[in-house]
């Protein structure tokens, strides 16, 4: 790389990016590829993907614009960032819809080409925003860098002969090397990606490399960037990390749950957003013994996962709301059968088709209460990309310990986020044990309703000799299985289904709070917000707050001394991305009166807005 | 199935359940439990590797008078969860029994994929031409035209015919029997039992609360020479007391002619249930006793293409091959990693 002028390096504790384009530009890759990079040199990173549904939006539009986010750290960090430190405009749709998050005094990086009429047309601007007085308004309150992207792309692939379409699409690397510059990261990573992704293509792999150097080298020569920004290390724990995103890690947690259980792995699935990559993650790991079946629909998949477990194999569906509604009828069924599965929901806003791409936490009603009859399942969630790992194995061993369906939450946002990831040791995992019973050895009927200390039944296989037992969805005597409309033991089995589900509060650790035992205000969350209100709480108590955090992993039943810890505090504050739904649930329980805070506009909590509610709650 | 000749020998009576039988006295359903627990003795497969996976309605509560590995389960989507047993247990023999409205109507989607791709299990539709377990609404095999407590003026939505669906769908195994012809649907359901991909077998019942005698003129001593014709692989199509009558091809059109007259046995259509082209097997699906038709009973088609729940397994075996067996350490550390010290 030639190298102009020694440039003088700002050090900081981080930063947040943001690339936006069209929803062809590869914002996503341009995202992702910093991710790695960042999280290869040692920061803490966390990231927010944001894509429309559409597949293709009308180019140049505002609906069309895609963005991703990077939050990288030399300390441990739990959001991807409320406001942006450099934001990198492909376009001026990109540009109308991103700019209102730049923080004053930000770096902000605009492709000066596609501001031309056209361009300007499709985003609903009269004027150039990047000309003349707006130039100039901008310019008091960011660092402003035109760069004719599109030119220098072109000449910087020129020699390799791709047509102007395919040279234009380069652009997003341009852009990348750029940014690598301005913060100081190496290129390499992103070199061995072009070589494995492009290989094939030899003519577009050294076009990219051509881009992604030109940006960079851009950087170093043009004297308008004057300052490099330098994010050093985080001290993270000692390990061997890598970059997961929650739908990868997920996936693995399943993979390694049957592992540690000794059992196939059948995945029934139909494809849903933001569910569907964990099927196709499922589907490229056949080698590990997992059966996925792509069902004709989410019944489909639903009671093939039924019909999975009853022939022995660790089940698990994933779908996403208006997936999980089909498969209500069937929850019931796996419910009275008893047999242990997982459900994944991982959510995104609704109702009906409602937000696709955009993350909610909308479904704890759907989860807790959508099913007929009295048929309570359990319910955790995931609070982060990594954390998916350790639910799915959380799932599967209540499951099966209590022989039950697990309902398991995650969100969009957990799902397509990611963050460094301490790779763990698998033969330092917990085992979890599973017995079927053999066959007998006396004459005595094999009785399938039987109770263990947990009230679980045993789970006994087709194939075994003696064991022949019919399962169905009529009420069963209990012991027996006989079907039964005898109203006393109709009344015994759901308390019993009850009780069984409800016990697992006794194989649960108590719950604990980040902060204070004891305080002004508790703020209470699930899910995805995990991160957004640890770090909320965590800058209210520098402001000198009496905050502290309980995150909720097991949301049925909740932990047992949930209710006792919930009296300690003099407020409690429940933010939710729904209208209220962990809060109605604490409210019914515990009798408290907890103050929701509900947003519900596709996007996670920023910290900001929490720590401003915090201040609000408390005085 | 593998055959194990150290079996002990089973009866009938050893596939009853300990549970009492409810289906209404005079019940078709009843014959076709007796067959069925008569067939299962003579296949060579151990009780405990058979299950039956019932949806909803009369028909579906088959499952729980096997004494057999079983599951009742809910409307319609039998075949979606026998598919998920098959998968991961491939030698199990599973039968799926359905009622026509259970498997043609709430459950036609899953029928349909279920045999498309001919997982290899047999499909028992019991077919009444009528809701018996909701007590006499009309199904989609009901008739234009019949009144029943949910169409008093009449049925005015077309009847699907079973063997059709089935056949367009691909199935590589498809037949017909009639409950009260017993030996017929022994064989039949011995046929299915048989035969490796999903097997697919109508069986007409008469459900005598709702429908009573739907079927008669297909049963009925008098008429049925008449009415139905039994089909056998490599025989001309010739049906009548005494053989008198069969079925010529008219152009692309099926017509009954009388034998005789210069009308001989060559001039008639021969049963192939092994041509690789559905189009005769469709062709005989179609032939309705309404538009002056015998309608045939027995096996309509049975050829042998790649099943499912074989090809799998074969596909996870091809992976470990290829990739080696599953290392989880490997895989999480695949990738970009870094380390801190
Ligand atoms: C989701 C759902 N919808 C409706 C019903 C009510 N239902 C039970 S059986 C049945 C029809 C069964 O008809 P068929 O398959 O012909 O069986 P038959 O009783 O005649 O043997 C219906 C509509 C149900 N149990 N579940
Ligand atoms: S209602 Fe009809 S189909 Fe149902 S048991 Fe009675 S006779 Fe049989």
């Amino acid at each position: 790389m030639s190298t102009a002028v020694e440039k003088p390096v700002e050090e900081l504790a981080e930063a947040t990016v943001r690339f936006c384009g069209d929803s062809g530009d590869g914002m996503q890759l341009a995202g992702t590829q910093f991710t790695t990079t960042s999280a290869l040199v040692g920061n803490d990173v966390a990231t927010f993907p944001d894509f429309p549904a559409e597949i293709r939006a009308p180019r140049g539009t505002k609906a069309g614009v895609s963005g991703f986010q990077v939050h990288f750290s030399s300390q441990e960090i739990y959001t991807p960032g409320d406001t942006v430190d450099a934001l990198v405009a492909m376009n001026p749709a990109a540009f109308a819809t991103n700019l209102d998050d730049l923080r004053d005094g930000g770096i902000l990086v605009v492709n000066e080409s596609a501001f031309d009429k056209k361009g300007l047309d499709l985003a609903g601007y009269e004027g150039n925003p990047i000309e003349d007085v707006a130039l100039h308004q901008l310019e008091q309150k960011y660092k402003v860098y035109k760069v004719d992207m599109t030119k220098m792309t072109r000449d910087a692939v020129k020699e390799f002969g791709l047509g102007v379409k395919e040279a234009d699409r380069c652009r997003n690397f341009f852009a990348m090397g750029l940014v690598f510059w301005i913060y100081g990261r190496p290129l390499d990573p992103t070199l061995r990606f072009i070589e494995t992704k492009f290989g094939k293509r030899p003519d577009v792999a050294n076009a990219n490399t051509a881009a992604l150097k030109a940006g960079y080298n851009y950087g170093e020569t043009v004297e308008a960037f004057d300052t490099q920004f330098l994010v050093p290390k985080a001290e993270l724990a000692p390990g061997t990390y890598r970059s997961i995103m929650g739908n990868t890690a997920l996936s693995w947690g399943l993979m390694t749950a049957a592992k540690l259980s000794e059992k196939r792995l059948f995945l029934g699935a139909y494809p849903i957003t933001p569910a569907s990559d964990i099927l196709h993650e499922l589907c490229k790991h056949k080698n590990h013994d997992i059966v996925t079946f792509q069902a004709e629909d989410e019944i489909a998949a639903m009671t093939a996962t039924i019909g999975a477990s009853f022939a022995g194999a660790m089940s698990v569906t994933a779908s996403s709301g208006p997936g999980i509604a089909l498969k209500g009828e069937a929850f019931g069924l796996a419910v009275i059968m008893e047999l242990p599965m997982i459900v994944i929901n991982v959510q995104r806003g609704g109702p009906s088709t409602g937000l696709p791409t955009k993350t909610e936490q909308s479904d704890l009603y759907q989860a807790m209460y959508g099913r007929n009859g009295e048929c309570p399942m359990p319910v955790i969630a995931a609070c982060s990309p990594g954390d998916c790992f350790d639910v799915a194995q959380e799932a599967w061993r209540l499951a099966v310990k209590y022989m039950t369906p697990v309902m398991l939450m995650t969100d969009g946002y957990i799902a397509n986020g990611s963050e460094p990831w301490k790779i763990p040791d698998y033969s330092t995992l917990p085992k979890i044990p599973i017995t079927h019973p053999g066959s007998p050895t006396g004459d005595d009927k094999f009785q399938p309703y039987t109770r263990d200390e947990q009230l679980a039944r045993p789970w006994a296989l087709p194939g075994t000799p003696g064991l022949e037992h019919r399962l169905g969805g009529l009420e069963k005597q209990d012991g027996s299985g006989n079907v039964s409309y005898d109203p006393m033991n109709h009344q015994h089995m759901i308390d019993t289904r009850a009780k069984k589900v409800d016990d697992i509060a006794e194989d649960i650790p108590p719950q604990e709070v980040d902060g204070p035992e004891e305080g002004d205000l508790l703020v209470v969350s699930w899910g995805g917000t995990y991160g957004s209100c640890l770090s909320a709480t965590r800058l209210a108590r520098k402001h000198g707050k009496s905050v502290a955090h309980a995150h909720i992993r097991h949301i049925h039943p909740l932990p047992k001394n949930l209710g006792e810890l919930l009296g300690r505090y003099k407020k409690v504050m429940v933010p939710e991305l729904n209208s209220g739904q962990l809060n109605t649930i604490l409210r019914d329980k515990f009798l408290v009166d907890t103050i929701g805070f509900n947003k519900m506009q596709g996007k996670p909590f920023s910290v900001g807005e929490l720590v401003e509610k915090i201040s609000e709650v408390t005085g | 199935m593998p055959v194990d000749l150290d079996l002990p020998v089973l009866k009938p009576a050893d596939f009853a359940s300990d549970q009492d039988v409810r289906w209404c006295p005079g019940c078709g359903d009843y014959s076709i439990l007796a067959q069925m627990k008569k067939v299962m003795p003579t296949l060579g497969v151990p009780r405990e590797k058979i299950v039956f996976i019932s949806g909803i309605g009369c028909s579906s509560r088959f499952p729980y008078y096997m004494n057999t590995y079983g599951m009742h389960t809910i409307h319609g989507r039998a075949p979606a969860v026998a598919t998920g047993l098959k998968t991961v247990q491939p030698d199990l023999m599973v039968w799926v029994i359905t009622g026509d409205g259970d498997g043609l109507s709430i459950g036609g989607n899953h029928l349909m994929h279920c045999i498309r791709r001919n997982m290899d299990l047999n499909i028992v539709l019991f077919n009444n031409r009528i809701y018996g377990l909701t007590k006499g609404q009309y199904s989609p095999t009901s008739p234009l035209g019949k009144r029943t407590k949910s169409t008093p003026m009449g049925a005015i939505d077309n009847p699907l015919h079973p063997l059709s669906i089935a056949i367009g769908a691909e199935a590589t195994f498809v037949a017909r029997s009639i409950d009260t012809n017993i030996k017929h649907l022994g064989y039949t359901l011995q046929r299915a039992a048989e035969h490796k991909g999903t097997s697919f077998i109508e069986v007409y019942q008469n459900c005598n609360v709702f429908n009573d005698g739907a079927w008669d003129y297909a049963k009925d001593r008098d008429t049925k020479a008449d009415t139905t014709l039994t089909l056998e692989h490599g025989k001309p199509l010739v049906f009548g007391k005494e053989g008198e009558k069969g079925i010529r091809l008219n152009g692309l059109e099926p017509e009954v002619v009388e034998l005789g007259n210069g009308v001989t046995t060559d001039d008639l259509l021969f049963h192939d249930e092994k041509s690789p082209e559905p189009s005769l097997a469709y062709l005989l699906s179609r032939m309705r006793f309404e538009d002056g038709f015998p309608e045939p009973i027995g096996v309509f088609r049975a050829v042998d293409a790649p099943r499912y729940d074989q090809q799998v397994n074969d596909q996870i075996d091809q992976a470990t091959k290829d990739q080696g067996p599953g290392d989880l350490n490997a895989l999480y550390s695949s990738g970009e990693t870094w380390t801190v010290e």
